[in-house]
């Protein structure tokens, strides 16, 4: 299968005053065409950084890619020089950030925003981007009218359905959707989900999904990566990630979930904190909050390793052929 | 928008009658006899106690100062006590050349500030950030009256390139806007080196970048459009340091604006052209800084949408 997105052994981290924080600590996934990777885990795993890395947009400084490949349709972005670069973003990878209230300019119209993207990459002319940008607008749902509002006189949903149309405005062969929901109203979520699901689909482009939210997973991914402290812990299809779950990190995560049909029931969260980026435990990074951790846990860096099919973990314990975590009885 | 210009100019009137009185009064404190200015030296007592009877000067505080306002109200400012010619017109007629050097300081600043201020910005925490942040301190720290002397004892004596005052072609105005300049300058460089600092931060500035915009169509078109608001507010409150600046720099200059006319008219207890000139710059702040409210609205278009919805 040919892959839009290869990622390989990526590292970054970002050098402050009060010390180095290792973001990203080699990962390597890809993304197949017409595909959607879920990138899931909590705040401060490093899940925008890894956005950020694939347009080459990590702040620097303090931010420094110091290892590893990002191949984008056959091209590495690490190697390209500052115009290829700008001719890559927007163009062929394009991505809707987190927040819609502070992702727009407050100063520009919403018909401008979205008709600059088609500009820089098409060199039409004004009058024709804004047409262009008026036909984006009422594919995200809003009223080609609204072209000529600010960000301010628009709802938190219909700047983020701008936003969408900023990313799509040049047919990308990759999104990357930064928590596109989270900033949003409930309500408001399931239609801009189900939104960028269609687009998606109808466009034939790829996506990286970046969320902490494992039922957005469900809805729109195929397949999924978790990550913890700067590094990938399983990775492998939706379907075997959900129902063959094979790391603790993965099932905690699954416990802290509410569940609708059995509202009585406790909810088991992960105990402790991530670890400080600054100060990554020695071993398995998720070692000192694992359940099942034992010495070994603490002392050696387990590698990610295929099990079966697509469907790989990072996990020490599984040395054991015997060893399984109580979400997956059958270990399969 | 016309509705909230003409509320302005309304909240104007009780401002300036409140300034007058305040002028009229501190003027009537600062004690001084105009009339000694008027006659000449060996004036006997009768002869000057006949004057002030005849200019009103012997009525009392408010009974001077209504006659005076009324006297305004039906557009005569009143006459110099020692020139007799017009206050309005002889304020007008020096207001240019006080818009001219205010103008040129003012252009100078920002010629010098705003794109200093972004290359600063830009180069956050390195040396070069550093060493013009310590020459913008030097800047806002110097006072203006000695940085005139000092041009003067450079320029004009030392290497003789320009004149030390006085008024004339372009070398003229050279020396007296610097000096008024350059403390303004200073001011706005830290002004546009916060504000695009803050702006840089942004996340609209990742989005703009993520669309594939080059590093200067993100600086100047996504972030001077945001910076430039707090620049201009900036420019705005330091228009009345151009004009206390232009009066000091007017006077070692030799400039004949209105800074030296008001520092001659106190000279001489000239009330009427002091009160007058007073007032009149009064009326200048005020319309600078509607003039400077008009051009946010034009800039954000959030605060042209509070004045239309405030009426």
């Amino acid at each position: 299968m040919e892959n839009v997105l290869e990622v390989k052994d990526l590292v970054v981290r970002y050098d402050t005053d009060d010390g180095i924080v290792r973001a990203i600590n080699g990962i390597s996934f890809s993304i197949g065409r017409e595909r959607t990777l879920g990138l899931v885990g909590e705040t401060g795993a490093g899940k925008t950084t890894t956005a950020l890395s694939i347009l080459n947009l990590v702040p620097d400084p303090p931010g420094v890619i110091s290892s590893g490949s990002i191949i984008l349709d056959g091209k590495e972005i690490l190697e390209m020089g500052e115009k290829e670069l700008e001719h890559m973003r927007g163009n062929d990878v394009a991505m809707i950030f987190q927040d819609p209230m502070t992702a727009l300019n407050p100063v520009i119209t919403v018909g401008e925003q979205i008709a600059e993207s088609v500009m820089l990459h098409e060199k039409l002319t004004k009058e024709k981007a804004m047409e262009r940008a008026k036909e984006m607008l009422e594919l995200v749902g809003i009223s080609g009218s609204r072209a000529y509002d600010y960000p301010h006189q628009l709802s938190g949903g219909m700047k983020q359905r701008v936003v969408i149309a900023i990313a799509l405005a040049c047919h990308p062969s990759l999104l990357i959707a930064d928590e596109p929901t989270t900033a949003l109203d409930v309500t408001i979520q399931a239609q801009v989900l189900a939104l960028i699901k269609e687009l998606i689909d109808n466009n034939h482009m790829s996506m990286l999904m970046i969320t902490h939210d494992l039922g957005v997973v469900a809805e729109v991914c195929d397949d999924v990566a978790v990550m913890y402290a700067g590094r990938i812990v399983e990775i492998g299809t939706a379907d075997e990630v959900f129902n063959h779950t094979l790391h603790p990190y993965t099932e905690g995560l699954f416990d802290s979930l509410p569940n609708l049909r059995q509202r009585g029931e406790e909810l088991i969260p992960i105990k402790g904190l991530m670890p400080d980026p600054m100060h990554l435990p020695e071993g398995c990074s998720f070692s000192p909050r694992c359940p099942y951790a034992t010495e070994e846990c603490h002392r050696a860096l387990p590698e990610l390793k295929l099990v079966n099919g697509t469907h790989y973990v990072a996990c020490g314990r599984y040395a054991d052929p015997s060893f399984r975590i109580r979400r997956n009885p059958d270990g399969k | 928008m016309f509705r909230y210009i003409l509320k302005r100019i309304i909240i104007l009137i009780p401002t300036l009658l409140a300034t007058s009185l305040l002028i009229f009064w501190a003027m009537d404190l600062a004690g001084g006899d105009p009339v000694d200015q008027i006659l000449p030296e060996n004036a006997t007592y009768e002869q000057k106690d006949a004057l002030r009877e005849e200019m009103g000067l012997n009525d009392p505080f408010f009974i001077r100062y209504f006659r005076y306002i009324g006297g305004i109200l039906k557009g005569d400012m009143g006459e110099s006590y020692i020139t007799h010619r017009d206050v309005f017109q002889t304020f007008m007629g020096r207001l240019n050349m006080t818009l001219l050097l205010g103008g040129s300081a003012l252009i100078f600043a920002c010629i010098i500030s705003i794109p200093l201020g972004i290359y600063t910005a830009l180069h956050q925490n390195t040396w070069k950030d550093t060493a013009a942040m310590i020459v913008a301190l030097f800047g806002v720290s110097m006072p203006n009256f000695w940085l005139g002397l000092m041009l003067i004892l450079l320029f004009s004596l030392k290497l003789g390139w320009l004149p030390s005052g006085g008024t004339g072609g372009f070398q003229y105005l050279i020396l007296p806007s610097v000096t008024v300049g350059l403390g303004l300058a200073a001011l706005l460089t830290r002004t546009t080196r916060s504000a695009m600092l803050d702006v840089l931060r942004q996340d609209y500035m990742t989005t703009a970048k993520a669309k594939g915009a080059s590093r200067n169509r993100v600086i100047y078109n996504h972030g001077l459009r945001n910076a430039i608001i707090p620049i201009i507010t900036a420019i705005g409150m330091q228009f009345s340091y151009v004009m206390t600046g232009s009066a000091l720099a007017e006077t070692v200059f030799g400039w004949p604006g209105i800074g030296r006319l008001v520092v001659d008219s106190i000279n001489k207890r000239d009330t009427p052209m002091v009160t007058g000139s007073i007032i009149l710059c009064c009326v200048l702040m005020a319309v600078i800084n509607l003039a400077v409210d008009i051009i946010y609205a034009f800039c954000d278009p959030r605060i042209k949408a509070q004045y239309s919805g405030k009426g």
